[in-house]
């Protein structure tokens, strides 16, 4: 057994044994290579820097796991737990997982990129293991008994003999700081699972349905203003003037102008909000720019060159081959707004120099290097704490709101809370960007011969297809990522729920149902014929099966279409029926089923209400979610003017799992968004013969693509 | 106008010195301190506001605070005080909430929907809760949820 000193990454030692206590301490990070093969966990941890979490097991028995991973709904909470409770052999319910705080818990990164199941629960479990072991050698000791003798369950060891000698982990860490490592650890196989595999209840559910869960802007202090701040017309607009005159008479209100804020603070947040109304402000406005009709061809004129992507064969072979069977579509898909019922929230108090702020974020750590270069204070005396969060889908990524709330609290000299309207949640979002995806493809004989891809807008991830193709190439433009030329989207993009498959995966299997028909065969025919990725294979054929897919070419009438996907590894297929009514355009989804591999799953329940989630969303972004704007104003301001999916869409719906459980755990809160408006575009083709080439497919254009036959 | 608005929230005589005319959803969450309603959209257009006046789900920030005088007003923190609520633990078990922030609005709306119609059929259930919006995608399972919820009532579970 070896001793090194317990690295405490970005907290120094001292500060953080004062927050954490006594009790036994495994740090451990994540180890990405690992995550990328199956059936291997992370190395342990070696170095000082980018602890990924730690799990401490107090006096009282209770384990607590931290990690900077932040609870935004997907399950995250309940998830390490079991991954915890599994390896640990203690039970599910001794275990409190502590999240987003960067006062406590290491820095491990954002919460995006379907990256926590994949890399943090093999740490955890990996953390958990280790942890075990130490404990069973304390208790061969205090026992007297060689570890092989020993048996545990429910944090309880129990030795060998009538009657047995017992000690609890509790009795093993009582007092002491334990600072042991191990190597040589290992994790449990998949075969002896107990608790990984399983849908306990969800840690965070008492919480939220009794109305006790805090979100940010659910934070109370005495004395807390709210902050109410003058927001330009458009983006782009400049600030000319602002008479604050009326809104300093409003009783109790305080005007804040600091180098172009313009804020009221006022103890009521609905009386900041008046009293904001008041300023009299003057803009210059943005010269004209692009609206949502004409942004197709402002962005292909004013994206970056295009990159190659991916690349095989000879094109010029390939359009040889296919001569007579080429098909050409450009796809659109306009810009859509994250649209989380939590707007932006954010809460800053200041105490003794130092500034904890309650901001909802999906990157606390992010924030906290925001706040800390806002406001010039060292890393020491910037906190962020986002325990719960209302929904991020990629949009609280950035989370500005925290900066404007200690910025505002260091004025005001009291905690100051900032809550956007969702006026200023629509203005201020980071839209998934628009985007031309142009497609020139050929068949011969059923086989793809030709793949010609431009993308424009969207980004590269998983941008290659992974149909056999021997002559392609796809190069792309541009995207959610950054590094677009100024002007190209006329307001901030960034990441949106799979962010570029989700735009990639309508166009590819849009075009892909336009080939099988260009062939004369089946769509999931003509797929599989095209396909020997072995797990995408299983995932179509399990799908089919449980939609009771019935051979036969598009357009049949029956309204049924199929659509698949990869996202990071994780495979999915969706398969749909529509009905769509002919002289209104109104598409009705009456049953999805959507097939998932992504690989060992630690818990189905949870997985299930993340495709639930993802079959409700996509429908949404695939006939009727887009962002209205001109010239850098915004005109989508409220849910009026961007309906969501609702109640009255719900089809049945099925999630049918590929039993994978000798692979590693994959990411699944993004992938089974990204087969959704492909398949509902071709199931809207089998059931009325026109394609539809641009997202959102809404009655409009559902009218449009039937008159053009 | 500012005067004192007397009602009864969540059972109990409540007064409290407001301008009638500013919105409940603020005085519950400001002046009151009751967080649980959450704010979503300002325009009475998702739902996540919810509580009940008398008897009818009400969108608390398009509803003026003197509307309330004399009145019952229940929000999510007095749905739960007496031990969860059949709706409640049905939520629970159905996992019918993601990123929870919803959640108050759906337990409450599916309460009132429960206070009119004892038994209501899917239908009923989802043209009820049709103006609350939920981003995470959670429908199926709150929709399922009520129809547990409903039958546990009707066993004397309330």
């Amino acid at each position: 057994m070896s001793q090194p000193p317990i690295p405490t990454g970005e907290l120094r030692r001292r500060d953080f044994f004062g927050i954490a206590g006594a009790g036994l301490f495994v740090f451990f990070r994540s180890d990405p290579a690992a995550a990328q093969e199956p059936g291997r966990l992370p190395t342990r941890f070696s170095g000082a820097a980018d602890l990924n979490a730690y799990l401490r097991i107090g006096a009282d028995g209770r384990v607590t796991c931290m990690s900077g991973k932040v609870e935004l709904g997907q399950g995250v909470m309940t998830e390490l737990a079991q991954a915890l409770a599994e390896e640990l052999d203690v039970s599910f319910d001794s275990i409190d997982v502590v999240l987003g705080d960067t006062g406590l818990c290491p820095n491990d990164g954002g919460t995006y990129g379907s990256m926590t199941t994949p890399l943090l629960v093999p740490a955890v479990r990996r953390a958990g293991a280790e942890a075990r072991a130490v404990l069973l050698e304390l208790a061969a000791e205090k026992l007297a008994v060689p570890v092989e003798r020993l048996q545990v369950g429910d944090g309880v060891v129990t030795g060998p003999g009538q009657p047995a000698a017992t000690v609890t982990y509790a009795q093993l860490v009582e007092g002491k700081r334990i600072e042991r490592r191990l190597a040589n650890v290992s994790v449990k196989p998949a075969a002896a699972f107990q608790v990984i595999g399983k849908s306990p209840r969800r840690k965070d559910g008492l919480e939220k349905v009794t109305g006790r869960a805090k979100y940010c802007g659910d934070m109370i202090f005495p004395g807390l203003l709210h902050a109410a701040i003058l927001r330009p017309p458009a983006h782009g607009a400049k600030l000319k003037s602002a008479d604050t005159s009326a809104a300093e008479k409003v009783a109790g209100a305080q005007v804040i102008r600091d180098s172009g804020t313009v804020a009221v603070l006022h103890e009521r947040p609905d009386i900041a909000r008046q009293a904001l109304a008041l300023v009299k402000a003057e803009f210059e406005n943005p010269p004209e720019g692009p609206d949502d009709r004409t942004i197709f061809d402002h962005i292909r004129k004013t994206a970056p060159p295009p990159r190659l992507v991916g690349a095989a064969g000879d094109l010029a072979e390939g359009e040889r081959l296919a001569a007579g069977g080429i098909v050409e579509s450009v796809y659109l898909n306009g810009y859509v707004a994250h649209a989380a019922m939590e707007t932006h929230s954010a809460t800053a108090r200041f105490e003794d120099g130092k500034v904890t702020v309650w901001a909802s974020t999906q990157a606390p750590f992010q924030v906290r290097s925001a706040v800390m270069s806002a406001l010039d204070l060292p890393a020491g005396q910037v906190r962020i704490v986002s325990r719960y969060v209302g929904g991020g889908f990629g949009g609280k990524t950035e989370a500005e709101q925290g900066v404007e709330a200690a910025r505002l609290a260091r004025i005001a000299g009291k905690p100051v809370q900032v809550v956007w309207n969702r006026q200023e949640e629509f203005f201020h979002d980071r839209f998934r960007p628009a985007a031309v995806i142009s497609i020139r493809a050929g068949v011969a004989g059923g086989k793809i011969v030709l793949w010609d891809n431009q993308i424009v807008g969207a980004g590269d991830r998983d941008a290659v297809p992974f149909y056999d193709i021997p002559h392609r190439r796809t190069t792309s433009a541009g995207g959610w990522m950054g590094g677009n030329p100024p002007g190209m989207n006329p307001f901030e993009v960034g990441p949106w729920r799979a962010p570029s498959v989700n735009s990639i995966t309508f166009a590819r299997e849009s075009h892909i149902d336009a080939l099988a028909v260009k062939a004369g065969v089946d769509p999931l025919e003509f797929r599989l014929d095209n396909l020997s990725h072995a797990r995408m294979r299983r995932v179509l054929e399990t799908g089919a099966k449980q939609f009771g897919w019935k051979a036969g070419r598009a357009p049949s009438g029956r309204g049924v279409g199929v659509a698949c996907g990869i996202y990071s590894n994780s495979c999915n297929a969706a398969f749909a029926e529509v009905a769509v009514n002919r002289s209104t355009g109104a598409v009705e989804v009456k049953r999805i089923i959507m097939a998932l591999d992504v690989g060992l799953v630690v818990n189905p329940d949870g997985m299930r209400q993340q495709a639930e989630g993802c079959v409700m969303m996509g429908m949404g972004a695939a006939l009727t979610e887009e962002v209205k704007f001109r010239s850098g104003e915004v005109l989508t301001r409220n849910f009026d003017g961007y309906p969501l999916a609702r109640f009255s869409w719900l089809p049945k719906v099925e999630i049918v799992f590929v039993d994978n459980p000798g692979n590693a755990s994959l990411g699944g809160g993004e992938a089974p968004m990204i087969a959704m408006a492909a398949v509902l575009a071709n199931a809207i083709y089998d059931a009325v013969g026109a394609r539809l080439l641009q997202l959102p497919m809404t009655p409009e254009r559902v009218v449009a693509a039937l008159a053009k036959g | 106008m500012e005067r004192i608005l007397s009602f009864r929230l969540n059972g109990q005589r409540t007064s409290v010195k407001v301008d009638d005319q500013r919105m409940l959803l603020w005085v519950l969450r400001s002046d009151l301190g009751l967080t649980g309603t959450k704010f979503g959209c300002g325009e009475g257009l998702c739902g996540a506001c919810t509580v009940i006046v008398g008897n009818a789900a009400v969108r608390s920030c398009v509803t003026p605070a003197g509307a309330v005088e004399g009145k019952q007003v229940l929000t999510i923190e007095g749905i739960g005080q007496n031990g969860l609520h059949a709706v409640q633990r049905a939520f629970l078990s159905h996992h019918a909430f993601q990123c929870g922030y919803c959640t108050p609005g759906m337990i409450v709306s599916a309460y009132a929907l429960l206070l009119h119609t004892p038994h209501p059929t899917r239908e009923q259930i989802v043209k009820h809760m049709e103006d609350n919006l939920c981003r995470c995608g959670a429908h199926g399972r709150i929709v399922e949820a009520i129809q547990e919820a409903a039958v546990a009532k009707k066993g004397g579970a309330l």
